[in-house]
Protein backbone atom coordinates (compact mmCIF):
# COMPACT_ATOMS: atom_id res chain seq x y z
CA UNK A 1 0.00 0.00 0.00
CA UNK A 2 2.80 2.28 0.99
CA UNK A 3 4.35 1.50 -2.64
CA UNK A 4 0.79 1.88 -4.31
CA UNK A 5 0.54 5.52 -2.87
CA UNK A 6 4.07 6.65 -3.49
CA UNK A 7 3.63 5.25 -6.91
CA UNK A 8 0.04 7.15 -7.44
CA UNK A 9 1.54 10.27 -5.67
CA UNK A 10 4.07 10.33 -8.13
CA UNK A 11 1.82 9.69 -11.32
CA UNK A 12 0.07 13.52 -9.96
CA UNK A 13 3.26 14.95 -9.82
CA UNK A 14 4.02 13.95 -13.52
CA UNK A 15 0.76 14.56 -15.25
CA UNK A 16 0.78 17.55 -13.32
CA UNK A 17 4.32 18.84 -14.64
CA UNK A 18 2.68 18.65 -18.67
CA UNK A 19 1.37 21.85 -18.07
CA UNK A 20 -1.03 21.37 -21.52
CA UNK A 21 -2.51 18.53 -20.59
CA UNK A 22 -3.17 19.50 -16.72
CA UNK A 23 -4.49 22.76 -17.62
CA UNK A 24 -7.40 20.88 -20.06
CA UNK A 25 -7.74 17.83 -17.58
CA UNK A 26 -8.25 19.56 -14.58
CA UNK A 27 -9.42 23.30 -15.37
CA UNK A 28 -10.84 23.77 -18.81
CA UNK A 29 -14.21 21.81 -18.09
CA UNK A 30 -14.80 24.40 -15.65
CA UNK A 31 -13.53 26.82 -17.99
CA UNK A 32 -16.36 25.59 -20.57
CA UNK A 33 -18.91 25.64 -17.49
CA UNK A 34 -17.83 29.39 -16.59
CA UNK A 35 -18.34 30.19 -21.13
CA UNK A 36 -21.29 28.68 -21.62
CA UNK A 37 -22.67 30.15 -18.67
CA UNK A 38 -21.97 33.66 -19.37
CA UNK A 39 -24.01 33.06 -22.53
CA UNK A 40 -27.66 34.70 -21.15
CA UNK A 41 -29.82 32.38 -23.46
CA UNK A 42 -28.34 29.35 -21.73
CA UNK A 43 -29.55 30.40 -18.29
CA UNK A 44 -32.74 30.46 -19.07
CA UNK A 45 -35.43 28.09 -19.01
CA UNK A 46 -35.93 25.96 -22.41
CA UNK A 47 -38.87 24.31 -24.06
CA UNK A 48 -36.19 21.62 -25.75
CA UNK A 49 -35.41 21.09 -22.34
CA UNK A 50 -38.11 20.49 -20.92
CA UNK A 51 -37.92 23.20 -18.41
CA UNK A 52 -33.94 22.70 -17.60
CA UNK A 53 -31.68 25.09 -18.67
CA UNK A 54 -28.97 24.43 -21.13
CA UNK A 55 -25.64 25.53 -18.54
CA UNK A 56 -27.64 22.51 -16.16
CA UNK A 57 -26.74 19.73 -18.75
CA UNK A 58 -23.22 20.98 -19.19
CA UNK A 59 -22.10 20.60 -15.90
CA UNK A 60 -22.85 16.82 -16.41
CA UNK A 61 -20.97 16.87 -19.52
CA UNK A 62 -18.20 18.45 -18.33
CA UNK A 63 -17.61 15.62 -15.87
CA UNK A 64 -17.76 13.25 -18.72
CA UNK A 65 -15.34 15.67 -20.91
CA UNK A 66 -12.29 15.30 -18.10
CA UNK A 67 -12.58 12.04 -18.36
CA UNK A 68 -12.52 11.05 -21.68
CA UNK A 69 -9.11 13.23 -21.99
CA UNK A 70 -7.79 11.24 -19.15
CA UNK A 71 -9.29 8.21 -20.40
CA UNK A 72 -8.60 8.17 -23.65
CA UNK A 73 -5.68 10.62 -24.14
CA UNK A 74 -3.78 11.10 -21.16
CA UNK A 75 -4.34 7.29 -19.67
CA UNK A 76 -3.39 5.26 -23.55
CA UNK A 77 -0.30 7.94 -24.23
CA UNK A 78 1.31 7.80 -20.73
CA UNK A 79 1.23 3.61 -20.18
CA UNK A 80 2.05 2.78 -23.88
CA UNK A 81 5.20 5.54 -23.72
CA UNK A 82 5.73 3.90 -20.23
CA UNK A 83 6.05 0.06 -22.25
CA UNK A 84 8.20 1.92 -24.92
CA UNK A 85 10.82 3.39 -22.87
CA UNK A 86 11.39 0.15 -20.73
CA UNK A 87 10.16 1.71 -17.78
CA UNK A 88 7.66 -1.54 -17.02
CA UNK A 89 10.66 -3.49 -17.66
CA UNK A 90 12.75 -1.98 -15.14
CA UNK A 91 10.15 -2.52 -12.77
CA UNK A 92 9.75 -6.03 -13.30
CA UNK A 93 13.44 -6.29 -12.04
CA UNK A 94 12.00 -5.15 -9.18
CA UNK A 95 9.71 -6.89 -6.17
CA UNK A 96 7.22 -4.04 -7.28
CA UNK A 97 4.69 -5.60 -10.49
CA UNK A 98 4.55 -3.45 -13.49
CA UNK A 99 0.50 -3.97 -13.10
CA UNK A 100 0.72 -1.85 -9.61
CA UNK A 101 2.24 1.30 -11.75
CA UNK A 102 -0.72 0.96 -14.07
CA UNK A 103 -3.19 0.94 -11.20
CA UNK A 104 -1.36 3.93 -10.00
CA UNK A 105 -2.19 5.35 -13.24
CA UNK A 106 -5.68 4.83 -13.73
CA UNK A 107 -5.84 6.16 -9.42
CA UNK A 108 -3.90 9.20 -10.52
CA UNK A 109 -5.84 9.87 -13.34
CA UNK A 110 -9.26 9.55 -11.40
CA UNK A 111 -8.65 11.62 -8.52
CA UNK A 112 -7.67 13.87 -11.42
CA UNK A 113 -11.22 13.81 -12.66
CA UNK A 114 -12.93 13.62 -9.42
CA UNK A 115 -10.73 17.15 -8.66
CA UNK A 116 -12.13 18.41 -12.10
CA UNK A 117 -15.91 17.49 -11.62
CA UNK A 118 -15.77 19.48 -8.55
CA UNK A 119 -14.44 22.19 -9.68
CA UNK A 120 -17.00 22.42 -12.88
CA UNK A 121 -19.92 21.60 -10.10
CA UNK A 122 -18.40 23.92 -7.49
CA UNK A 123 -18.66 26.71 -10.50
CA UNK A 124 -21.31 26.25 -11.50
CA UNK A 125 -23.77 26.03 -8.65
CA UNK A 126 -21.56 29.30 -7.30
CA UNK A 127 -21.42 31.28 -10.72
CA UNK A 128 -24.90 29.92 -12.14
CA UNK A 129 -27.48 28.56 -9.41
CA UNK A 130 -26.68 24.97 -11.49
CA UNK A 131 -28.04 22.23 -8.56
CA UNK A 132 -25.78 19.69 -6.92
CA UNK A 133 -26.11 16.08 -7.76
CA UNK A 134 -29.64 15.44 -6.09
CA UNK A 135 -28.74 11.98 -5.76
CA UNK A 136 -25.07 11.82 -4.02
CA UNK A 137 -24.51 8.23 -3.85
CA UNK A 138 -26.22 7.42 -7.50
CA UNK A 139 -24.24 10.17 -8.94
CA UNK A 140 -20.80 8.65 -7.26
CA UNK A 141 -21.88 5.54 -8.55
CA UNK A 142 -22.93 6.64 -12.18
CA UNK A 143 -19.54 8.85 -12.17
CA UNK A 144 -17.77 5.76 -11.39
CA UNK A 145 -19.34 3.30 -13.82
CA UNK A 146 -18.17 5.91 -16.72
CA UNK A 147 -15.09 6.34 -15.52
CA UNK A 148 -14.52 2.46 -15.30
CA UNK A 149 -16.03 2.28 -18.75
CA UNK A 150 -13.56 4.62 -20.25
CA UNK A 151 -10.73 3.52 -18.65
CA UNK A 152 -10.96 -0.14 -19.76
CA UNK A 153 -11.21 1.60 -23.34
CA UNK A 154 -7.46 3.59 -22.48
CA UNK A 155 -6.12 0.64 -21.02
CA UNK A 156 -7.27 -1.50 -24.19
CA UNK A 157 -5.65 1.25 -26.24
CA UNK A 158 -2.38 1.03 -24.22
CA UNK A 159 -2.55 -2.75 -25.07
CA UNK A 160 -2.40 -2.50 -28.85
CA UNK A 161 -0.28 0.46 -29.65
CA UNK A 162 3.20 0.39 -29.92
CA UNK A 163 4.06 3.96 -28.74
CA UNK A 164 3.17 6.98 -26.48
CA UNK A 165 2.11 9.26 -29.56
CA UNK A 166 0.40 6.48 -31.48
CA UNK A 167 -1.76 5.85 -28.26
CA UNK A 168 -2.50 9.20 -28.22
CA UNK A 169 -3.34 9.83 -31.89
CA UNK A 170 -5.66 6.93 -31.38
CA UNK A 171 -7.52 8.80 -28.35
CA UNK A 172 -7.81 11.16 -29.55
CA UNK A 173 -9.47 10.40 -33.05
CA UNK A 174 -12.34 8.53 -30.51
CA UNK A 175 -12.62 11.75 -27.95
CA UNK A 176 -14.72 13.72 -31.11
CA UNK A 177 -17.22 11.19 -32.20
CA UNK A 178 -17.13 10.01 -28.56
CA UNK A 179 -17.49 13.42 -26.99
CA UNK A 180 -20.13 14.17 -29.80
CA UNK A 181 -22.28 11.56 -28.62
CA UNK A 182 -22.21 12.60 -24.79
CA UNK A 183 -23.22 16.05 -26.23
CA UNK A 184 -20.77 18.21 -26.08
CA UNK A 185 -21.51 20.09 -29.04
CA UNK A 186 -25.56 19.67 -28.71
CA UNK A 187 -26.86 18.30 -26.19
CA UNK A 188 -27.98 14.44 -26.43
CA UNK A 189 -31.37 15.63 -24.86
CA UNK A 190 -31.93 17.90 -27.80
CA UNK A 191 -30.20 15.06 -30.08
CA UNK A 192 -32.78 13.60 -32.75
CA UNK A 193 -34.55 10.26 -31.49
CA UNK A 194 -31.84 8.03 -33.77
CA UNK A 195 -28.49 10.15 -32.74
CA UNK A 196 -29.78 9.52 -28.63
CA UNK A 197 -30.74 5.60 -29.49
CA UNK A 198 -26.79 5.44 -30.65
CA UNK A 199 -25.71 7.73 -28.19
CA UNK A 200 -27.50 5.54 -25.70
CA UNK A 201 -25.04 2.68 -26.34
CA UNK A 202 -21.66 4.75 -26.82
CA UNK A 203 -19.70 4.85 -23.63
CA UNK A 204 -19.44 8.55 -23.08
CA UNK A 205 -22.93 8.86 -24.00
CA UNK A 206 -24.09 6.51 -21.21
CA UNK A 207 -22.17 7.90 -19.19
CA UNK A 208 -23.93 11.26 -19.54
CA UNK A 209 -26.91 10.09 -19.36
CA UNK A 210 -26.12 7.95 -16.02
CA UNK A 211 -24.31 11.30 -14.96
CA UNK A 212 -27.54 13.53 -16.08
CA UNK A 213 -29.81 11.12 -14.46
CA UNK A 214 -28.33 11.14 -11.08
CA UNK A 215 -27.97 15.17 -11.11
CA UNK A 216 -31.68 15.15 -11.54
CA UNK A 217 -32.05 13.03 -8.82
CA UNK A 218 -32.18 9.68 -10.37
CA UNK A 219 -30.41 6.33 -10.00
CA UNK A 220 -28.40 5.40 -13.02
CA UNK A 221 -30.96 3.37 -15.32
CA UNK A 222 -30.22 -0.21 -16.46
CA UNK A 223 -29.72 0.70 -19.97
CA UNK A 224 -26.60 3.26 -18.93
CA UNK A 225 -25.19 0.90 -16.47
CA UNK A 226 -25.61 -2.18 -18.30
CA UNK A 227 -24.01 -0.28 -21.69
CA UNK A 228 -21.39 1.06 -19.06
CA UNK A 229 -20.34 -2.61 -17.51
CA UNK A 230 -20.31 -3.52 -20.75
CA UNK A 231 -17.75 -1.53 -22.22
CA UNK A 232 -15.54 -2.42 -19.05
CA UNK A 233 -15.88 -6.35 -18.98
CA UNK A 234 -14.91 -6.09 -23.04
CA UNK A 235 -12.36 -3.53 -23.28
CA UNK A 236 -10.43 -4.73 -19.83
CA UNK A 237 -10.58 -8.67 -20.07
CA UNK A 238 -9.57 -7.82 -23.73
CA UNK A 239 -6.29 -5.60 -22.40
CA UNK A 240 -5.53 -8.00 -19.64
CA UNK A 241 -5.07 -10.31 -22.68
CA UNK A 242 -3.18 -8.35 -25.24
CA UNK A 243 -1.14 -6.21 -22.56
CA UNK A 244 2.46 -6.58 -23.21
CA UNK A 245 4.71 -5.42 -20.74
CA UNK A 246 7.97 -4.78 -22.74
CA UNK B 1 30.35 -20.99 -3.51
CA UNK B 2 27.85 -21.21 -6.64
CA UNK B 3 25.27 -18.14 -7.11
CA UNK B 4 23.98 -18.15 -10.51
CA UNK B 5 23.96 -21.89 -12.14
CA UNK B 6 23.41 -21.69 -15.64
CA UNK B 7 23.01 -25.84 -17.77
CA UNK B 8 22.20 -26.15 -21.22
CA UNK B 9 20.56 -22.96 -21.33
CA UNK B 10 18.71 -22.46 -24.59
CA UNK B 11 16.07 -19.36 -26.30
CA UNK B 12 14.49 -19.12 -29.13
CA UNK B 13 12.49 -16.14 -30.64
CA UNK B 14 10.42 -17.28 -33.23
CA UNK B 15 12.64 -19.42 -35.41
CA UNK B 16 15.68 -16.86 -34.49
CA UNK B 17 18.13 -19.05 -31.75
CA UNK B 18 19.11 -16.70 -29.61
CA UNK B 19 20.87 -18.76 -26.81
CA UNK B 20 21.58 -22.12 -28.56
CA UNK B 21 23.36 -24.28 -25.53
CA UNK B 22 24.80 -21.57 -23.10
CA UNK B 23 26.12 -23.34 -19.26
CA UNK B 24 28.13 -20.81 -16.60
CA UNK B 25 28.65 -20.80 -13.08
CA UNK B 26 29.42 -17.77 -11.33
CA UNK B 27 30.68 -17.71 -7.92
CA UNK B 28 29.67 -15.58 -4.67
CA UNK B 29 32.08 -12.51 -4.97
CA UNK B 30 33.64 -12.58 -8.09
CA UNK B 31 33.17 -10.07 -11.52
CA UNK B 32 31.90 -12.24 -14.04
CA UNK B 33 31.90 -11.53 -17.40
CA UNK B 34 30.02 -12.13 -20.52
CA UNK B 35 31.72 -11.21 -23.17
CA UNK B 36 30.84 -11.60 -27.31
CA UNK B 37 29.99 -10.09 -30.78
CA UNK B 38 26.55 -7.87 -30.78
CA UNK B 39 23.89 -10.74 -31.16
CA UNK B 40 25.63 -13.33 -29.49
CA UNK B 41 22.99 -13.72 -27.07
CA UNK B 42 24.61 -12.25 -24.06
CA UNK B 43 21.33 -10.05 -23.34
CA UNK B 44 19.03 -12.62 -23.68
CA UNK B 45 21.20 -14.80 -21.14
CA UNK B 46 21.41 -12.25 -18.90
CA UNK B 47 17.26 -11.24 -19.08
CA UNK B 48 17.10 -15.29 -18.57
CA UNK B 49 19.32 -14.96 -15.59
CA UNK B 50 17.10 -12.07 -14.30
CA UNK B 51 13.59 -14.05 -14.79
CA UNK B 52 12.72 -11.80 -17.02
CA UNK B 53 12.07 -14.33 -19.57
CA UNK B 54 11.28 -17.52 -19.81
CA UNK B 55 13.94 -20.32 -21.29
CA UNK B 56 12.81 -22.64 -23.91
CA UNK B 57 15.43 -25.30 -22.64
CA UNK B 58 18.02 -25.78 -19.72
CA UNK B 59 17.79 -24.73 -16.29
CA UNK B 60 19.01 -21.48 -13.76
CA UNK B 61 19.28 -21.38 -10.55
CA UNK B 62 20.22 -18.10 -8.82
CA UNK B 63 21.00 -18.23 -4.88
CA UNK B 64 19.78 -21.55 -4.86
CA UNK B 65 16.16 -20.60 -6.09
CA UNK B 66 14.62 -20.64 -10.11
CA UNK B 67 15.37 -17.74 -11.87
CA UNK B 68 11.49 -16.57 -11.67
CA UNK B 69 11.10 -16.49 -7.90
CA UNK B 70 9.88 -13.36 -7.12
CA UNK B 71 12.00 -13.13 -4.31
CA UNK B 72 15.00 -12.86 -6.36
CA UNK B 73 13.73 -9.01 -7.09
CA UNK B 74 14.94 -7.97 -3.79
CA UNK B 75 18.04 -10.21 -3.97
CA UNK B 76 18.95 -9.43 -7.62
CA UNK B 77 19.56 -5.56 -9.11
CA UNK B 78 19.76 -5.26 -13.28
CA UNK B 79 20.63 -2.59 -15.14
CA UNK B 80 18.81 -3.70 -18.65
CA UNK B 81 19.87 -1.85 -21.95
CA UNK B 82 18.00 1.07 -23.00
CA UNK B 83 15.94 1.02 -19.90
CA UNK B 84 14.34 4.84 -19.37
CA UNK B 85 12.34 6.84 -16.89
CA UNK B 86 9.62 9.42 -16.98
CA UNK B 87 11.18 12.61 -18.67
CA UNK B 88 10.00 14.84 -16.11
CA UNK B 89 10.80 12.73 -12.77
CA UNK B 90 13.95 14.08 -11.08
CA UNK B 91 16.85 12.44 -10.17
CA UNK B 92 15.92 12.52 -6.32
CA UNK B 93 12.48 11.48 -6.94
CA UNK B 94 13.66 8.60 -9.22
CA UNK B 95 16.01 7.61 -6.10
CA UNK B 96 13.26 7.71 -3.22
CA UNK B 97 10.80 5.84 -5.55
CA UNK B 98 13.35 3.12 -6.36
CA UNK B 99 14.59 2.76 -2.47
CA UNK B 100 10.84 2.75 -1.58
CA UNK B 101 10.58 -0.73 -3.51
CA UNK B 102 12.56 -2.35 -1.11
CA UNK B 103 12.68 -3.56 2.18
CA UNK B 104 16.41 -2.65 3.21
CA UNK B 105 17.49 -0.18 0.81
CA UNK B 106 21.09 0.92 0.51
CA UNK B 107 21.36 4.86 1.64
CA UNK B 108 20.47 6.82 -1.62
CA UNK B 109 21.99 10.00 -0.86
CA UNK B 110 25.67 7.89 -0.50
CA UNK B 111 24.85 6.29 -4.03
CA UNK B 112 23.90 9.18 -5.44
CA UNK B 113 27.76 10.93 -3.98
CA UNK B 114 29.29 8.01 -5.44
CA UNK B 115 28.00 8.08 -8.87
CA UNK B 116 28.64 11.94 -8.73
CA UNK B 117 24.97 12.72 -8.99
CA UNK B 118 24.92 14.47 -6.08
CA UNK B 119 24.99 17.83 -8.10
CA UNK B 120 21.92 16.31 -10.47
CA UNK B 121 19.45 15.39 -7.74
CA UNK B 122 17.37 18.16 -8.80
CA UNK B 123 17.46 17.28 -12.61
CA UNK B 124 14.74 15.92 -14.48
CA UNK B 125 15.34 12.88 -16.38
CA UNK B 126 15.24 14.36 -20.11
CA UNK B 127 17.61 16.76 -18.89
CA UNK B 128 20.56 14.56 -17.86
CA UNK B 129 23.31 13.66 -20.26
CA UNK B 130 23.39 10.09 -21.92
CA UNK B 131 26.65 9.26 -18.87
CA UNK B 132 24.27 10.88 -16.52
CA UNK B 133 21.28 8.64 -17.66
CA UNK B 134 23.36 5.50 -17.44
CA UNK B 135 25.17 6.48 -14.15
CA UNK B 136 21.26 6.82 -12.57
CA UNK B 137 20.36 3.69 -13.89
CA UNK B 138 23.14 1.96 -12.02
CA UNK B 139 22.22 3.35 -8.93
CA UNK B 140 19.09 2.13 -9.43
CA UNK B 141 20.03 -1.56 -10.03
CA UNK B 142 22.11 -1.06 -6.40
CA UNK B 143 19.59 0.56 -4.34
CA UNK B 144 18.41 -2.56 -3.12
CA UNK B 145 21.11 -3.08 -1.71
CA UNK B 146 21.36 -6.69 -3.67
CA UNK B 147 23.46 -9.65 -3.38
CA UNK B 148 23.71 -10.15 -7.10
CA UNK B 149 24.30 -7.12 -9.76
CA UNK B 150 23.29 -7.53 -13.03
CA UNK B 151 24.79 -5.06 -15.49
CA UNK B 152 24.66 -4.68 -19.11
CA UNK B 153 26.66 -2.99 -21.01
CA UNK B 154 27.73 -0.78 -18.21
CA UNK B 155 29.47 2.37 -19.50
CA UNK B 156 28.06 2.30 -23.19
CA UNK B 157 27.66 6.36 -23.67
CA UNK B 158 30.14 7.24 -20.80
CA UNK B 159 33.44 9.36 -21.40
CA UNK B 160 36.69 7.77 -20.72
CA UNK B 161 36.72 9.52 -17.26
CA UNK B 162 33.22 8.41 -16.17
CA UNK B 163 34.10 5.10 -17.78
CA UNK B 164 36.85 4.66 -15.29
CA UNK B 165 35.11 5.82 -12.19
CA UNK B 166 32.13 3.53 -12.90
CA UNK B 167 34.58 0.40 -12.68
CA UNK B 168 36.15 2.08 -9.30
CA UNK B 169 32.42 2.19 -7.86
CA UNK B 170 32.20 -1.62 -9.48
CA UNK B 171 35.18 -2.90 -7.40
CA UNK B 172 34.23 -1.03 -4.43
CA UNK B 173 31.01 -2.87 -4.91
CA UNK B 174 32.29 -5.94 -5.32
CA UNK B 175 34.82 -5.22 -2.47
CA UNK B 176 31.39 -5.38 -0.27
CA UNK B 177 30.59 -8.74 -1.13
CA UNK B 178 27.91 -8.27 -3.90
CA UNK B 179 28.35 -10.62 -7.03
CA UNK B 180 28.70 -9.24 -10.10
CA UNK B 181 27.72 -10.32 -13.74
CA UNK B 182 28.86 -7.96 -15.93
CA UNK B 183 27.77 -8.34 -19.84
CA UNK B 184 30.01 -5.59 -22.19
CA UNK B 185 31.49 -6.01 -25.90
CA UNK B 186 34.59 -3.81 -24.26
CA UNK B 187 37.26 -5.38 -23.93
CA UNK B 188 39.32 -3.03 -22.13
CA UNK B 189 36.44 -3.51 -19.33
CA UNK B 190 36.41 -6.92 -19.51
CA UNK B 191 39.78 -6.97 -18.65
CA UNK B 192 40.50 -4.69 -16.30
CA UNK B 193 37.33 -5.67 -13.62
CA UNK B 194 36.74 -9.47 -14.35
CA UNK B 195 37.67 -12.08 -12.60
CA UNK B 196 36.33 -14.30 -15.44
CA UNK B 197 35.08 -13.59 -18.13
CA UNK B 198 32.99 -16.37 -20.53
CA UNK B 199 33.32 -15.94 -24.42
CA UNK B 200 29.84 -16.39 -26.30
CA UNK B 201 29.49 -16.29 -29.64
CA UNK B 202 26.24 -17.51 -31.43
CA UNK B 203 24.20 -18.80 -28.48
CA UNK B 204 27.27 -20.41 -27.14
CA UNK B 205 29.97 -20.65 -24.73
CA UNK B 206 33.23 -20.81 -27.03
CA UNK B 207 35.52 -20.12 -23.99
CA UNK B 208 35.37 -19.43 -19.69
CA UNK B 209 38.59 -18.64 -18.17
CA UNK B 210 40.03 -15.53 -16.26
CA UNK B 211 41.79 -12.96 -19.01
CA UNK B 212 45.21 -14.14 -18.07
CA UNK B 213 43.88 -17.65 -19.01
CA UNK B 214 41.74 -16.74 -22.20
CA UNK B 215 44.87 -14.57 -23.50
CA UNK B 216 47.53 -17.50 -22.81
CA UNK B 217 44.98 -19.86 -24.25
CA UNK B 218 45.34 -18.63 -27.71
CA UNK B 219 48.92 -19.49 -29.77
CA UNK B 220 49.09 -15.58 -31.07
CA UNK B 221 52.21 -14.31 -32.19
CA UNK B 222 54.13 -11.76 -30.69
CA UNK B 223 56.35 -8.85 -31.82
CA UNK B 224 60.17 -7.66 -30.17
CA UNK B 225 60.86 -4.20 -32.14
CA UNK B 226 64.39 -2.89 -30.88
CA UNK B 227 66.83 -1.10 -32.77
CA UNK B 228 70.25 -3.61 -32.32
CA UNK B 229 73.33 -1.30 -30.23
CA UNK B 230 75.45 -3.10 -32.56
CA UNK B 231 74.86 -5.52 -36.73
CA UNK B 232 73.35 -8.55 -35.80
CA UNK B 233 72.73 -11.66 -38.42
CA UNK B 234 69.14 -12.36 -38.44
CA UNK B 235 70.55 -16.52 -38.35
CA UNK B 236 71.20 -16.00 -34.51
CA UNK B 237 68.04 -15.19 -33.74
CA UNK B 238 65.99 -17.44 -36.22
CA UNK B 239 67.79 -20.31 -34.81
CA UNK B 240 65.77 -20.35 -31.85
CA UNK B 241 62.56 -21.96 -31.68
CA UNK B 242 60.20 -19.16 -30.68
CA UNK B 243 61.53 -16.59 -33.51
CA UNK B 244 59.67 -17.38 -37.06
CA UNK B 245 60.28 -14.43 -38.78
CA UNK B 246 63.06 -11.64 -38.28
CA UNK B 247 62.24 -8.43 -40.45
CA UNK B 248 64.34 -5.10 -40.53
CA UNK B 249 62.64 -1.68 -40.92
CA UNK B 250 65.98 0.97 -41.71
CA UNK B 251 67.91 0.20 -38.68
CA UNK B 252 64.86 -1.22 -36.43
CA UNK B 253 64.46 -5.25 -36.41
CA UNK B 254 61.18 -6.69 -35.78
CA UNK B 255 61.23 -10.14 -34.01
CA UNK B 256 57.93 -12.17 -34.35
CA UNK B 257 57.71 -15.59 -32.69
CA UNK B 258 55.69 -17.38 -29.95
CA UNK B 259 56.07 -18.62 -26.99
CA UNK B 260 58.54 -16.58 -24.27
CA UNK B 261 59.78 -14.63 -27.06
CA UNK B 262 61.24 -11.84 -24.85
CA UNK B 263 63.16 -14.13 -23.10
CA UNK B 264 64.81 -15.67 -26.33
CA UNK B 265 65.61 -12.30 -27.96
CA UNK B 266 67.38 -11.17 -24.95
CA UNK B 267 69.42 -14.09 -24.29
CA UNK B 268 70.53 -14.07 -27.58
CA UNK B 269 71.50 -10.17 -27.64
CA UNK B 270 73.34 -10.52 -24.22
CA UNK B 271 75.69 -13.15 -25.16
CA UNK B 272 76.59 -10.91 -28.30
CA UNK B 273 76.75 -7.86 -25.83
CA UNK B 274 74.22 -5.99 -28.03
CA UNK B 275 71.86 -3.76 -26.21
CA UNK B 276 68.05 -3.74 -27.36
CA UNK B 277 67.74 0.24 -28.06
CA UNK B 278 63.17 1.16 -27.70
CA UNK B 279 62.73 -1.82 -26.99
CA UNK B 280 58.95 -2.03 -27.90
CA UNK B 281 56.86 -5.91 -26.92
CA UNK B 282 53.63 -6.27 -28.71
CA UNK B 283 51.68 -9.03 -26.75
CA UNK B 284 48.43 -10.73 -27.58
CA UNK B 285 45.29 -9.11 -25.20
CA UNK B 286 41.72 -10.00 -25.03
CA UNK B 287 41.30 -8.34 -28.16
CA UNK B 288 43.12 -11.18 -30.19
CA UNK B 289 42.36 -13.74 -27.84
CA UNK B 290 38.45 -12.89 -28.50
CA UNK B 291 38.91 -12.37 -32.51
CA UNK B 292 40.61 -15.62 -32.47
CA UNK B 293 37.80 -17.25 -30.32
CA UNK B 294 34.75 -15.70 -32.40
CA UNK B 295 36.50 -15.00 -35.54
CA UNK B 296 35.30 -11.57 -35.10
CA UNK B 297 36.75 -8.25 -33.93
CA UNK B 298 35.32 -6.40 -30.83
CA UNK B 299 34.26 -3.21 -31.27
CA UNK B 300 36.72 -0.48 -29.23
Amino acid sequence: MRVFTKLTLTELKLNAREPVTAFFTLLFPTVLVVILGSIPDFRKPSADLGGGRVIDIYVGIAALLTLAMLGLQVVPMVLATYREKGILRRLATTPVRPILLLAAQLAAALITAVLATALALAAGRVLFDVPLPQHVAAFVLAFLLAALGVFAIGLFIAALVPTGKAGNSIGTLLFFPLMFFAGLWTPREIMPAVLQRISDFTPLGAGERAVHEAMTGHWPGALSATVLVAYLTLFGLGAARLFRWS
Amino acid sequence: MAVIEVKNLKKKYGDTVAVRDVSLTVERGEIFGILGPNGAGKTTTVECVAGLRSPDGGTISVLGREAKDPELRRLVGVQLQESQLPERLTVREALELYSAFYPEPADWRALSRELGLDDKLRTRYAKLSGGQKQRLSIALALIGSPRIAILDELTTGLDPQARRDTWDLIESIRDTGVTIVLVTHFMEEAERLCDRIAVIDRGQVVALDTPAGLVAGIEVEQRIRFRPSAPIDDALLTARDEVREVRRHGRQLEVIGTGNLLHAVTSVLATHQIIANDLRIEQASLDDAFVRLTGRAGTE
